[in-house]
């Protein structure tokens, strides 16, 4: 069964976010790493490159198939998790410790249109 | 809408996550590729591979008919062989890649891939005029279990209790089951799909539910899905049709000369065969290992170091076996050396890589 982590912010691709002042850590929430299986390798955005909300910024690859990361706000990548370039399997182990990306965030107001951990696990059961 | 095998319900109440594969509804995985990958590599796992088609060809003709459709050469074969190859169009493409097993004189069973089941019967029944034999489609008929893996001999031999130690590589028998099904005679063969030592046994639905059920519950042998049947057949370079082969792809092209011979006095595709053997082909199938871990998947562009679209890569996975990112891909024949660097354009980005043997992983037959 997956987690759920109250406290971040969700969209209906699965990625979350977790805000910390004028930041956002984005990753994907454990039902979507349930869903992947094991996570083989993470395709990455480079600091300073520019996120958009909606957009895709990158890729999760399982050994079936690879999804692509729509960013769930807009933002500049200030940091990106280089853990995951030698164990992508960090994703499985606990996707909510393990955030993909940390960015800057251009437009806070883009939080609002996100669903919270209530209204994610709803989306999930449908 | 797509078709179920006879072992659907188990599938669904394993939990395996199901989806459409060559018009039947398959499992993909039941617990994870990696585990079930593993697990062929190193123990047995057992596939439903019930979805794949069967034709029995008898008549006072069949030998000849085959010869006729088929690249691989079944003259004088002894009973129970079974043969690899393909039927090609007259231009070289491919129609499908094939088992062939000679089961009597003038009585061989052919078995070819789900996908192209409906393309290959309308493909031999056009080709049958001249020909005296009888075509007997029994697709419906069969089940098919694969049991695979270094510890297959002993788990069919112990938990189906099929006598199968003395079965060489690529032959078959004929066995009676008297117990639970009276009277049925199946089909088992030392063959797969996967690079191991394991077999294929061909049995009514009764009997395939059944075997299925004793070997699950005999806890030797894992239930494993198409997923893996498609990282194991691809880490030792065999080909899927759809990917590798295809009308556009001759066996040329994919580097499966072997299987075509070249020697026999016809059969349909043969010139157009000669032709590329003589002159040489525009692309031929290569493998290439990528440095970084990014996936290669099928459809994506492969490049000169330059950046100039060459080719497109077939099948790519992160090799499970080996650890890296390899891929087989289809490119220009003159980058199709080993050791040219090429380049891989995974979304974004553009990965380089090298062309190396098309097997990443070597196969470990019983022979």
């Amino acid at each position: 069964m997956a987690n759920f982590e109250a406290g971040l912010y969700y969209s209906e691709s699965h990625e979350y976010v977790r805000v910390e002042g004028e930041f956002g850590y984005i990753g994907i929430s454990d039902y979507a790493q349930h869903a992947l299986g094991n996570v083989v390798y993470v395709d990455m955005p480079e600091v300073d490159d520019e996120v958009t909300a909606g957009e895709e910024f990158g890729a999760v690859e399982s050994v079936k198939a690879a999804s692509d990361l729509i960013a769930p706000v807009s933002g500049t990548v200030v940091e990106i998790n280089e853990a995951l370039e030698d164990e992508p399997e960090l994703l499985n182990k606990d996707a909510f410790g393990n955030w993909i990306i940390k960015v800057q965030l251009s437009d806070p107001a883009e939080l609002d249109s996100l669903m919270d951990v209530e209204a994610y696990k709803k989306h999930c059961e449908n | 809408m797509e078709k179920k095998t006879c072992l659907y319900d188990r599938h669904v109440a394993l939990g395996a996550l199901m989806s459409p594969f060559g018009g039947f509804i398959m499992p993909i995985q039941y617990t994870n590729i990696t585990d079930e990958h593993n697990a062929v590599r190193q123990h047995c796992g057992v596939f439903d591979v019930s979805h794949m088609g069967e034709v029995r060809i008898t008549g006072p003709d069949a030998e000849r008919y085959v010869q006729h459709i088929f690249t691989n050469d079944v003259a004088n074969a002894p009973l129970g062989q079974i043969y690899y190859g393909m039927m090609l169009y007259p231009n070289g493409g491919t129609v499908d890649d094939l088992l062939v097993y000679k089961m009597g004189e003038n009585d061989f069973f052919l078995v070819i891939n789900a996908a192209n089941i409906d393309k290959d019967v309308a493909w031999m029944l056009e080709q049958k005029e001249g020909f005296d034999i009888v075509l007997d489609h029994q697709s419906d008929y069969y089940g098919q279990l694969a049991v695979q893996g270094p510890e297959a001999e002993t788990v069919v031999e112990e938990v189906l209790g099929l006598p199968c130690k003395e079965l060489a590589f690529y032959t078959a028998k004929t066995l009676e089951v008297a117990e639970d099904n009276e009277g049925e005679t199946i089909i088992i063969s030392r063959t797969g799909y996967t690079g191991e030592d394991g077999f294929e046994i061909y049995g009514s639905h009764d009997f395939t539910q059944k075997a299925w059920d004793k070997l699950i519950e005999s806890g030797r042998c894992k239930p494993c899905g198409l997923g893996c049947r498609d990282t194991l057949r691809f880490e030792v370079g065999l080909p899927l049709y759809g990917d590798e082969l295809s009308a556009d792809i001759s066996p040329v092209m994919a580097g499966l000369s072997m299987f075509c011979k070249l020697d026999k006095p016809e059969f349909i595709g043969k010139e157009a065969l000669v032709e590329q053997k003589t002159n040489g082909v525009a692309q031929k199938l290569v493998g290439i290992e990528l440095a970084d871990k990014a996936i290669p998947r099928h459809g994506y562009a492969v490049l000169t170091p330059e950046g100039e679209p060459i080719g497109e890569v077939t099948t790519g996975y992160h090799c499970l076996s080996v650890d890296k990112s390899v891929c087989m891909a289809l490119v220009k024949n003159e980058y199709a050396k080993l050791g040219t660097s090429l380049a891989v354009q995974i979304r974004k980005k553009v990965f380089p890589g090298t062309v190396v043997k098309k097997k990443f992983y070597d196969k470990h037959y019983k022979k």
